[in-house]
């Protein structure tokens, strides 16, 4: 298990899925599993994203694309 | 930062969209599966933006909204149960079976829990050896990974207050249905990013060969989306049907190795009835014999479940994209996310949930609802 941090709140994740993910790493996040490595542009965006949705007030979809 | 503005920027969005107009000289109907891309398109109003000649149509990629009617009230059923503690993502709970929701059974006095992961139902289960720990695992191949290390985590401690209602499906073979179907009018395919990030995207490569139909696999960006369909157009309008890639900073073509060998262990192929698309063969996961002990069908009695959708709803000619949500009658009348006939209001994900929010007011009177 990894603690991840997401905008401002840290998670218990598992890397069973990506073992080579070291400390430092951006990982893509699904149901509590890290499923695909990413690099720090891409993470960056996707918090982007999610912040420009909390600024619109709109509602995600809990789990996109399970 | 570079990279994230020409991601965000409503330039580029523009640039893509004019793109696509230089492109086309016909009609070409396009499909994204997944319904987190069906979101996306509609929050940004991307079928707007699209010339007039590309139409898209939402597929079927809502696991909460494809989970049979039956399965549904199997999760009641058990959920109603004394001796159960049901464990689901929170999506499921407003999901209506024939005669109830989760969320009812929960005010009732059942033991109804959310989670986030399946690894909170182990800790649940973990935490009370003396109740019987049902996790509702529902999802396509993105979520089969989660769902078969929770499995195998169970068995692997010996926990055997510990099972699961599983009603997985897989994308290729609906897509294959949708294809062989005499009435499909769709021609070419934006895949599933986040399916195929698990999954690669060989199986996408053999329906574009056998079926002669443009694939790309999708992010879920607007401007992923938009590039996904340029893509698509590029493809048709020069007669190519082939695999791209335009999710290629998460998706591999294997994808995920060690996320695949285990759901192979858990899981087998099996026939599964989606909602709104009926049987669809080998389209589903269900457990090995070796982890009968977790599965929740071999350890409860949930045979004799049959149930008919309400008649009104038009749910299964949107999954396959012969209508359009606003030209059902019922939309934003006697369907509403409030009150959902059917499961494509229910989920955020939903095409007709989405069309509600972004689109309903193009249907809705004035002044509100009757």
């Amino acid at each position: 298990m990894a603690r991840v941090q997401f905008g401002g709140i840290v998670r218990e994740v598992s890397l069973d899925f990506e073992p080579e993910a070291r400390e430092g790493d951006y990982v893509l996040v699904h149901v509590g599993f890290a499923i695909s490595r990413i690099d720090a542009e891409e993470a960056t965006r996707i918090q982007e994203t999610l912040d420009e949705m909390d600024r619109l007030g709109g509602d995600v979809p809990d789990d996109a694309g399970r | 930062m570079k990279y994230i503005d020409e991601y965000r920027n409503e330039k580029t969005a523009r640039r893509l969209a004019a793109k696509l107009e230089r492109l086309v000289t016909r009609r070409w109907v396009l499909m994204e599966i997944c319904g987190g891309q069906t979101h996306t398109i509609l929050r940004y109003g991307l079928d707007q933006l699209l010339p007039e000649k590309v139409r898209l149509v939402h597929g079927p990629g809502c696991p909460v909204c494809v989970t049979p009617l039956e399965m549904i009230d199997r999760a009641l059923y058990l959920a109603s149960r004394p001796n159960v503690t049901f464990v689901s993502y929170g999506d499921m709970l407003r999901v209506p079976g024939s005669k109830s929701d989760l969320l009812q059974v929960k005010a009732a006095g059942g033991d109804v829990r959310v989670v986030y992961s399946p690894l909170q139902a182990l800790e649940i289960a973990r935490a009370h050896p003396e109740r019987d720990v049902v996790f509702f695992a529902i999802g396509f191949e993105t979520t089969a990974p989660a769902n078969a290390k929770a499995v195998w985590q169970a068995r692997h401690e010996g926990l055997t207050n510990f099972s699961v209602l599983a009603s997985h499906v897989l994308v290729p073979p609906a897509i294959r249905l949708l294809l062989k179907s005499p009435r499909n009018l769709v021609q070419g395919f934006v895949a599933p990013g986040h399916v195929c990030t698990v999954m690669g995207y060989r199986e996408y490569a053999a329906l574009s060969r056998e079926f002669h139909v443009p694939v790309v696999v999708g992010g879920f960006e607007p401007t992923d989306l938009l590039e996904a369909v340029v893509m698509l157009v590029s493809q048709l309008e020069e007669g190519r049907a082939e695999v791209e890639n335009q999710y290629a900073r998460a998706v591999k073509r294997e994808g995920n190795r060690p996320a695949r060998k285990l759901v192979t262990k858990v899981f087998r192929v099996c026939d599964r009835k989606w909602r709104g698309m009926g049987f669809i063969p080998r389209s589903g996961l269900r457990l090995r014999r070796k982890y009968a002990r977790h599965d929740a069908e071999q350890r409860f009695d949930l045979t004799g479940f049959s149930a008919e959708e309400p008649a009104e709803c038009r749910s299964a000619e949107v999954l396959q994209g012969l209508a359009e949500p606003i030209e059902c009658p019922a939309f934003g009348k006697r369907c509403t996310p409030q009150h959902p006939l059917g499961a494509l209001m229910v989920s955020a994900e939903g095409a007709c949930s989405a069309y509600y929010r972004y689109r309903g007011w193009e249907v809705i009177p004035e002044g509100g609802l009757p």
